[in-house]
């Protein structure tokens, strides 16, 4: 900047001082936020700031989802309880013969309902999430905002409808004779992981996605299959034990059996939850940085 | 001197042709194309497969100062675009950097997150704070809003059963009340019907009083003349104009229409045939110097200069007068006596037709040329397509056809007419 006190001083207004060298001429621009952007090969730029600045959109776009998901619908947020209760009622009936006492303390109703609640909770935030950017181009190609928004959107709104599902837990409990324990403490805790692990799995296949539509064609089977590998519709204790640690490496476990423990108020078993614990952050703080790196090429080949 | 609040330092952008074009990539194809450009890399020893990419933008230098509205003006893919998607922080740059002060609020396209199955006032919501207002602004302005859109008795209505229009004014009146820092607008105005258009205009020279610093991109010329104090030219993804509006604007047109206020035809190539050749064409002021923009009020004159290379025909100039639409605005020939029906001897002639001021609508002219014997029948003898081109300027406060009027006013001609208003007893007496 070339300016001089000869320029800055000659016939401003008032209301700004006539800055008396050059520094000062930016005096006026103290207070604004501030962008440099720069080239591609600049590395990742992090812009921490900028979700704070815009975490009202992250609450507009989850409200956004809900809204839209339900509109023009005859039964609305009910099919949030209708799901995974005709799947509960479909593997009581299937799987209780085979399972035998199945949910060891845990009355197998109950038990499945509640591990398909928060599955269907996580591969619904995931695969909506893989979704979300291509299904926003006109966002992604006309306007700024943080676009890990966009997949978070989707797991912010799963987090409403597994609110909602969580309501039919009460009567259940109540028909099965399962108790309030002080656990129940510990429920949001397992939500919180469970939501953890979406956003990370949701934003990784989201970025890709915008690159590599091969996902979409894979990921309703991956998850498929995730499930079957994952305790939700079956207790731990029907896998025979050579395999239980590749049961436990699944992070999804630990937040399952944790999830209908607290529920229960049976005890926890600190070592399958130790792996969610540990693998959560470490995913997420992963997760960001793939989206972000992939984030600024979104517009360009989405 | 205001401060500098955006600063582009040498601005590129590349593009990979091929990623432009194929929808998406599949692991397959990038696995391949991996490979590929890897052992070509190996084989050539650099990383930039020219053929391959596309320069978008190529080093791209611009300042603007607060306050400043800065006009983008260049052809389709010229980089305009591009360089408003960088500045919007939409894309990154491929090579240089680009410092911003301020909040940025950008247009570039209207009802940007719309969602058709929501209602009127929650995609006034929505928009806003994709457009990055807060809940508390948006709350607070939503009546306003609501008014400026006139729309009151439909936001409650899904917007699917919105027509265009009703959409359109939605969406700009939550964009009208965006009060960014900076405001980044790509073509916005061209939707909507008269009034509304109208209705925008003021709302942008109101943010122009408040000090905002405005990028705006558009075809529509004059409004680029009007409202900009300084405008860039692209062609081709670099700067090559910079300055006041109506050289830049000049420039462009001189560009894209390959005519200017000026045409000369030299040797062999001038358009004629034996009996006349064009020598040359251009547009005068009322002081008689070549102009490139003229005010609405004031008469002009375009010229023809030609040869006569074959005595003993009646000839008759013709300028034919299109607008950039394409739209043909008048004919007119020589009907004077000094050589209506009259054999004219071999030499060189200049003839030239005087316009009345407060004739045409303001906009951009392309004028044809050409020379033709009438009697005893019709034959063209020289014709020149686009021979010259020129900017009609309309500015609001002043004797013309548009009096304080700032917004658009469609039509091909702007007749300053006799109006007449009479305080009548009976319309008193009425009520």
């Amino acid at each position: 900047m070339s300016s001089k006190t000869s320029e800055t001083t000659e016939g401003r207004p008032v209301e700004e001082a006539a800055p008396a060298e050059a520094e000062d001429v930016r005096a006026p621009l103290a207070g604004l936020p501030h962008a440099l952007i720069r080239a591609e090969g600049a590395g990742v730029q992090f812009n921490l700031r900028d979700l704070w600045a815009y975490r009202e959109l992250l609450y507009f776009l989850t409200w956004r989802d809900i809204k839209v998901r339900y509109k023009q619908t005859l039964m609305g947020v009910a099919w949030v309880i209708i799901q995974p209760l005709m799947l509960m009622v479909v593997f009581t009936l299937v799987f209780n013969r085979f399972v035998g006492a199945g949910g060891g303390a845990i009355p197998y109703p109950l038990f499945a309902y509640a591990g398909l609640l928060l599955w269907t909770f996580f591969s619904v935030s995931v695969s909506s999430g893989m979704n979300s950017l291509i299904g926003n181009t006109s966002l992604v190609t006309k306007v700024y905002f943080p676009r890990v928004f966009i997949p978070a959107a989707a797991v912010g709104a799963g987090l409403v409808d597994l609110s909602v599902g969580a309501v039919l837990l009460v009567p259940l409990g109540a028909y099965y004779g399962v108790g309030v324990s002080p656990a129940l403490l510990l429920l949001p805790g397992f939500v919180l992981l469970a939501a953890a692990l979406a956003l990370s799995v949701g934003m990784m296949v989201a970025a890709l996605t915008v690159r590599y539509r091969d996902l979409r064609h894979a990921l309703p089977f991956l998850l498929q299959l995730w499930m079957f590998a994952s305790p939700v519709i079956y207790p731990v204790g029907v896998v025979p034990e050579r395999w239980r640690w590749l049961l436990a490496a699944n992070p999804m476990t630990g937040v399952l059996e944790g999830f209908r423990a607290s529920l229960a108020g049976t005890p926890l078993d600190w070592g399958l939850v130790a792996v969610p614990l540990a693998a959560a952050p470490l995913l997420l703080a992963i997760a960001f940085y793939v989206f972000r790196s992939l984030e600024d090429t979104f517009a360009d080949i989405i | 001197m205001e401060p500098v609040v955006v600063r582009v330092e040498n601005v590129s952008k590349r593009y990979r042709i091929g990623a432009l074009h194929p929808a998406y990539q599949t692991f397959r194809e990038a696995l391949v194309e991996a490979v590929a450009s890897r052992l070509k890399r190996l084989g050539r020893g650099d990383d930039d497969d020219g053929a391959a990419t596309l320069w978008a933008l190529d080093g791209v230098s611009l300042e603007v100062r607060r306050g400043e509205i800065l006009g983008i003006v260049g052809r389709n893919g010229a980089g305009k675009s591009t360089l408003l998607k960088i500045l919007s922080r939409i894309t990154r740059p491929s090579r240089g950097s680009v410092e911003i002060y301020g909040r940025v609020g950008s247009l570039l396209e209207v009802g940007t997150g719309f969602h058709p199955d929501l209602t009127g006032r929650e995609n006034i919501f929505l928009n806003g704070a994709i457009l990055g207002m807060r809940k508390a602004e948006i709350k607070e302005k939503f009546d306003e809003i609501v008014a400026f859109s006139e729309l009151e008795r439909f936001v409650e209505t899904p917007v699917k059963f919105y027509s265009s229009g009703m959409y359109v004014r939605l969406a700009f009146s939550v964009a009208a009340h965006l009060e960014p820092e900076i405001l980044i607008m790509d073509e916005v105005l061209a939707v909507g019907d008269m009034a509304f258009q109208q209705k925008c205009l003021d709302k942008m020279n109101e943010v122009r009083r408040q000090g905002r610093t405005i990028f705006f991109v558009s075809h529509n010329l004059p409004a680029v003349t009007r409202l900009c104090k300084r405008a860039v030219l692209l062609d081709g993804g670099r700067l090559v104009a910079e300055g006041p509006p109506q050289e830049v604007v000049n420039r462009y047109l001189s560009g894209s229409w390959k005519a200017g206020a000026e045409r000369v035809w030299e040797g062999a190539d001038a358009p004629g045939d034996a009996v006349v050749r064009l020598r040359g064409a251009r547009v005068l002021d009322g002081r008689g110097e070549p102009a490139a923009a003229l005010d609405v009020r004031r008469p002009f004159s375009v010229e023809v200069t030609y040869d006569v290379l074959e005595g003993g025909h009646a000839l008759t100039p013709a300028f034919e007068f299109f607008n950039d639409e394409g739209t043909e605005v008048f004919t007119t020939h020589d009907t004077g006596e000094a050589w209506r029906r009259r054999p004219r001897p071999r030499g060189r002639y200049a003839s030239a037709v005087r316009v009345p001021g407060n004739l045409l609508a303001e906009g951009t002219l392309i004028a044809h040329v050409s020379v033709m014997s009438h009697f005893p029948s019709t034959i063209l003898h020289a014709r020149a397509k686009n021979a010259v081109a020129f900017q009609v300027l309309d500015e609001p406060g002043g004797v013309s056809a548009r009096g304080d009027y700032a917004g658009p006013m469609p039509g091909v001609v702007r007749p300053l007419l006799e109006w007449d208003t009479r305080a009548d007893e009976t319309v008193d007496g009425r009520q």
